[in-house]
């Protein structure tokens, strides 16, 4: 039975986690894993794993897994104490760094800040990219997915939703 | 479906009103898979106009450096860039609504049904699939980039590459080391 104790420890858990995750939920992947499966017992390893590939395979953001631990561990309202928590911190900081930003971003030096963290930012998609495909790619046919996915996105306007209705169906015809 | 895009840029976009910021991140939600920001520059960039491609990369670029996941903090600036604190929450809620509620559905269906081989085969070519768009994404968002500021670019992203992707640095270091010398370069080319 899970009561106000377990909801109050989710919802301490995910406020605090929200102002580490830079660069997103991946970056506290790891953090959540050890609260969730080795401090509060909440699930195995192979849930939290589960849950984790879930979120990954659905639409939206991979924080998703958040929800689904808030889920697994108190239900519906679990999820949504999960969620809020993980969001609301950063949601803050967000909204006032941009009213902020928007007052200044003429300025020269905020001009120079931001042509700064531009190729950063390049870098940074590129990365997660390669890292990936890395892991994805595990023989010649998801290697071509990769690329005739990339291919079409880059140098046509066709709806890449196309492309992942027939990698879905190559997937599930099965390789891999 | 509205894979067709009309190519010209001239045309003037209005600027979107509370229910365009709810209804449009939530359309983008819907369909990211394997990732929510290439669909989400697909959306604002080429489909709605409400973001340049320089804009975009300028938002995301910010959105890299607070915490949270960069396509909700996206949302959030984007609709107060447009709306103000009701815009912020309407696009916040847009972005977020949906998959709350499918992600928990699918939690259910796979406790059920996850074991069945073909499900696992399903999902791995839509992540290889997925990582093919991130990619695409890279490309698009460097091409201005490299256009126009070539020799300051071209370095920091292949350095920001090797350290993250090859060397596999932590996240946060990369970002401390590699911003300010990014915008040291920045105010040294100004100009």
């Amino acid at each position: 039975m899970k009561g106000t104790g377990t909801l109050t420890a989710l919802a301490i858990n995910f406020l605090v986690l929200s102002l580490l995750a830079f660069g997103g939920a991946n970056a506290v992947i790891p953090e959540i894993q050890r609260q969730a499966v080795e401090v509060h017992h909440w699930m195995s390893g192979a849930q939290f794993a589960t849950l984790f590939a879930i979120a990954q395979a659905a639409p939206g953001p991979n924080v998703m897994v958040v929800t689904l631990v808030g889920w697994q561990v108190a239900g519906v309202l679990g999820a949504v104490v999960a969620t809020a928590a993980m969001m609301g911190p950063s949601w803050v900081l967000t909204f006032a760094v941009f009213r902020a930003w928007d007052k200044f971003k003429y300025q020269p030096w905020c001009m120079a800040i931001q042509n700064g963290l531009a190729p950063v930012t390049v870098g940074l998609v590129a990365s997660s990219a390669f890292l990936l495909a890395r892991d994805a790619d595990r023989d010649v046919v998801a290697f071509a997915l990769t690329a005739a996915t990339a291919a079409i996105a880059y140098w046509t306007r066709l709806n890449p939703l196309w492309v992942f209705a027939a990698a879905a169906i190559v997937g599930v015809a099965g390789f891999g | 479906m509205t894979a067709e895009v009309q190519p010209s840029r001239s045309v003037p976009v209005q600027s979107p009103t509370l229910s365009d910021l709810f209804f449009h991140f939530m359309l983008i939600s819907a369909v990211a898979f394997g990732g929510v920001l290439p669909w989400a520059r697909r959306k604002l960039v080429e489909e709605r106009r409400w973001l340049t491609e320089r804009e975009f990369l300028d938002t995301l670029a910010l959105c890299q450096f607070l915490p949270g996941p960069n396509i909700v903090n996206l949302s959030i600036a984007v609709g107060a860039r447009f709306r103000g604190l009701p815009g912020s929450i309407a696009a916040f809620l847009g972005i977020l609504g949906l998959p709350c509620f499918i992600v928990v559905i699918l939690g259910a269906l796979y406790s059920r049904y996850g074991n069945l081989p073909a499900v696992g085969g399903g999902l791995l070519a839509v992540s290889a699939a997925a990582s093919g768009m991130i990619l695409a994404m890279a490309g698009k968002i460097a091409t201005p980039l490299l256009q126009r500021r070539p020799l300051e670019s071209a370095p920091v992203i292949v350095a920001v590459f090797v350290a993250v992707a090859l060397l596999r640095f932590p996240l946060p270091w990369v970002l401390l080391v590699a911003a300010p010398i990014s915008i040291g370069i920045g105010f040294w080319r100004r100009g």
